[in-house]
């Protein structure tokens, strides 16, 4: 098992943060609008930057991406920020008329997705969003796992014309992708090679892929990790190879199994490649309060899930 | 520069065309179409500095106009048609199979004259604000349109929109209201009243308008008086009494064609009323 050092601990959305004003200094068409979560979702850096790019549209986000999707008509760059409850579901008409269905170049960056925001609770707590929004034409859908890649992911956004859907997290995690490790959409990334399944994980869930595969080499289970940051569209190439090698699957999401990587996976493998798949993922359930570690053991989302999933699929081959 | 009259000569054809293309295919949405004739004749032919045979999405250096009530795309098309935007030939393939001339508006198929698009009623209103907000930080000194129905006004959205430009001094927008008093369910009044209209945009720091929409002399003096508002750090609404159906005697003024296409027999006959002014498509 490929070691991987955590380099820090940070949060996703701070590398959103620092990657919109990256691309905010590349291109001056870049434009940010933000329905009063400033602050929460990491966009002050930018706005004090860039006072003149900067839209606060107050507590109204179907205004907010349909002005996005004005502004970006006249070719601005336009980046949206909000909670990715209220980025997707509250928002998801405005999304398919205004954004997709009219391919605006606009920027859906969803903070605080999943589980792991916490105490806040279900109403915030979406896990429903990559569903709702690789389901509609057009989108590109990212997920990416800790600060470096996230920071990585805004700023290759910038240069892709069309509606993105950019889904990111409120905790500190550690960081483990390097700077200078390539960042393409569309294209996962091989974290560890190996022959006996393949777990393919999105988001924070990630790292927690990584400890499994660490321990899954201490019980002799050849583990390949594959991080898939881009849900849509997604690397069916890389997948395939891998289970063509392996013979199963385990996928991980910080999300209802029920439309998310895991349903992409396993459509693509019906299709392709019928073998044995499990999930880590929410099933079918709202979440609630809690501290964010304590939710991810509740919700069965650790790396001890993840080793016990491994083991089933590996019986079902 | 159209004169009144040349511009009622106009209007009278789209009527015209409004009336074949929602026939031809027993569908669409001929009543507001009809009530909005007039405004939208005024607007492309005489009102809107634009560029038909140079059209691109970005709209930099000229009026753009955004159609937020989209089911009303039957007047749109003729208008853009009408005033070269594309063949009016095309107006016969409204609504069938493979046309760009969809029930409702979508720049997908490049259909010049249609930068987003509409149906789902409230967004028009704020995509108009991001055209217009994008307009200022390029420096561009030109005017962005946006048209409502009255019934539309319910969608929260529209809210959000007009308290967003109000408070951010939106004034290079022209928004302007369709009030037929009339959609799907009844009258306005009936189904969800707006109360005062005027009372309410003044309150958001808009500035008011109002004008008779089939009314070309009138429908002029209001666009003109909206105009000469703007830029003065307030958006501006017009507010404009038009009638569903106008034109058409017995569609005039009723709900009920809102989305109801007329029989050959009615359309004949709405036919005889309106003059072929321009040459039928």
């Amino acid at each position: 098992m490929k070691k991987y050092n955590v380099l820090g601990n940070k949060d996703t959305r701070s590398g959103f943060g620092d990657g919109l004003l990256e691309a905010g200094k590349r291109n001056p068409n870049v434009v940010a609008l933000c329905a009063d979560l400033t602050e929460s979702v990491k966009m002050t850096a930018f706005k004090e930057e860039f006072p003149d790019r900067f839209v606060q549209v107050g507590i109204a986000e179907s205004n907010m991406v349909s002005i996005a999707a004005g502004m970006a008509l006249s070719g601005k760059v336009a980046y949206i920020g909000t909670f990715a409850a209220f980025a997707t579901g509250r928002v998801y008409d405005q999304i398919r008329q205004s954004v997709a269905y009219s391919n605006t170049n606009v920027k859906i960056c969803g903070s605080h997705a999943g589980i792991t925001l916490g105490e806040d609770g279900a109403t915030h707590q979406i896990l429903e969003d990559i569903g709702l929004m690789k389901m509609i034409p057009n989108m590109v859908v990212i997920n990416p796992c800790d600060y470096n890649q996230t920071k990585q992911a805004t700023i290759a956004i910038s240069e892709h014309n069309g509606p993105v859907y950019l889904r990111f997290g409120r905790p500190k995690v550690p960081i483990f992708i390097s700077e200078d490790t390539p960042f393409e959409i569309g294209k996962a990334i091989v974290l560890n090679e190996g022959k006996d399944v393949t777990i393919i994980a999105t988001g924070h869930l990630v790292w927690e892929a990584i400890v499994a595969g660490e321990k899954l080499a201490e019980q002799g289970i050849d583990a390949e990790i594959i991080n898939i940051h881009t849900i849509k569209p997604l690397d069916t190439e890389a997948i395939l190879r891998s289970v063509n090698k392996t013979g199963c699957v385990v996928s991980c999401e910080e999300h209802q199994y029920n439309g998310g990587l895991n349903d992409s996976v396993s459509q693509l493998l019906s299709r392709n490649n019928p073998k044995p798949i499990e999930y880590i993922g929410i099933d079918d359930k709202f979440g609630e309060s809690g501290k964010p570690e304590d939710l991810m053991v509740k919700y069965g989302l650790k790396s001890e899930n993840i080793i016990s999933a491994v083991h089933k699929a590996i019986k079902r081959k | 520069m159209a004169t009144i009259a040349e511009l009622e000569s106009i209007s009278s054809q789209v009527r015209r065309d409004i009336i074949r293309m929602v026939n031809g295919c027993s569908s669409g949405h001929p009543g507001g179409s009809l009530g909005c004739a007039d405004l939208m004749s005024a607007l492309y032919f005489k009102e809107l500095d634009i560029k038909p045979e140079n059209f691109t999405i970005e709209g930099n250096k000229e009026d753009m106009f955004f159609l937020s009530n989209g089911h009303i795309s039957p007047v749109w098309y003729s208008v853009l048609s009408r005033r070269g935007f594309f063949p009016t030939k095309e107006l016969a393939t409204f609504r069938q199979l493979g046309s760009r001339l969809q029930g409702h508006p979508t720049p997908k198929y490049n259909l010049p004259g249609v930068r987003v698009a509409s149906g789902s009623l409230g967004q028009g209103m704020s995509v108009g604000i991001g055209a217009a907000l994008a307009k200022k930080m390029n420096g561009c000194g030109h005017l962005v349109y946006t048209l409502h129905g009255d019934g539309e006004l319910q969608e929260g959205q529209i809210w959000e929109a007009v308290m967003f430009a109000g408070s951010n001094k939106v004034d290079n927008l022209i928004s302007i209201i369709d009030y037929n008093n009339a959609q799907i369910d009844g009258k306005v009044d009936n189904v969800l009243t707006l109360g005062n209209l005027k009372e309410k945009f003044l309150a958001f720091n808009w500035e008011v308008v109002e004008m008779q929409g089939n009314d070309m002399e009138d429908c002029l003096r209001g666009l003109n008086d909206a105009k000469s508002l703007t830029k003065n750090g307030k958006p501006v609404v017009i507010l404009m009494h038009t009638l569903m159906g106008y034109g058409v005697d017995f569609m005039q003024g009723l709900n009920k064609w809102h989305g109801t296409a007329p029989t050959d027999e009615q359309a004949t006959n709405a036919l005889s009323q309106l003059k072929e002014t321009l040459g039928d498509y």
